[in-house]
């Protein structure tokens, strides 16, 4: 199973990043809807990173290493660029989203709804965002 | 890849989405929708029967429009959707703010109804 892909931050990379999700996670034990999910989960995290701490430089890269336990499947999400914690952001309420015609926020709710763990690292300049979703039991 | 379709049938019209929505092109979403609100319409049907994705960066632009709908008196239904992309809906709760129904003429008579 390939499991690492580098992508260049640009927001054209990210169909690039589905379908290897498509083809990777197509041997783990997630049926269909599951698989979407976890595949938008992790779209929203390196969506997040591109856009927000990499500005859509294509000269910098994320990278993606798919791990695969017992347990379930983990997504480490490595980049080198200004740390983005996803557990130091609250979900925002969907109403709040409506009201202030906010067209951000969506993405963090649905990543902690999807994933069962968040976990997040920083140190020496390396940022790692790490994603677990369970196998059903 | 997004490709839009729009189509003008009696007082609805009607927007087809084919493809994937992401945050490289939601924007195209975003200024059709757009277009259409300064045409003047009254009904927007979504067709989305072959919208196979669609990420935060599209769903924000729906959501981004509720309020300017309701004030104008805009209704909107999206119809057609797979399962996979209504779950998507679900897990945020949108499915509770916009109508998704199953087909057009179901979408019709949604927004019909007094």
């Amino acid at each position: 199973m390939k499991n690492k892909l580098h992508l260049n931050c640009q927001t054209s990379a990210l169909s690039e990043l589905r379908t290897f999700l498509h083809v990777t996670l197509s041997e783990v034990q997630l049926n269909d809807i599951e698989r979407h999910q976890v595949t938008l989960a992790v779209e929203e995290v390196c969506a997040n990173l591109i856009i927000h701490s990499h500005s859509c430089n294509p000269k910098e890269r994320i990278e993606l290493e798919i791990l695969k336990n017992r347990k379930g499947v983990i997504f480490e999400i490595t980049d080198q660029g200004e740390a983005f914690n996803l557990l130091d952001y609250d979900a925002p309420e969907l109403k709040q989203v409506v009201e202030e015609k906010r067209k951000g926020g969506l993405g963090i709710i649905l990543v902690k709804k999807i994933m069962d763990e968040i976990e997040f690292e920083s140190k020496n300049g390396k940022n790692i965002c790490r994603l677990i979703k369970n196998f059903p039991a | 890849m997004l490709q839009l379709e729009k189509q003008k049938k009696g007082k609805n019209d009607l927007l087809r989405l084919i493809g994937e929505v992401d945050a490289s092109n939601s924007l195209i979403l975003d200024q059709a929708i757009q277009e259409l609100i300064q045409a003047g319409i009254s009904t927007l049907l979504i067709d989305g029967n072959k919208l196979t994705y669609i990420s935060s960066a599209g769903l924000g632009v729906f959501m981004s429009y509720l309020e300017e709908f309701k004030e104008k008196g805009i209704r909107m239904v999206i119809f057609g959707l797979n399962e996979q992309v209504i779950e998507v809906f679900k897990i945020l709760g949108l499915d509770k703010l916009i109508p998704l129904v199953k087909d057009q003429a179901e979408a019709e008579a949604h927004c019909h109804e007094e």
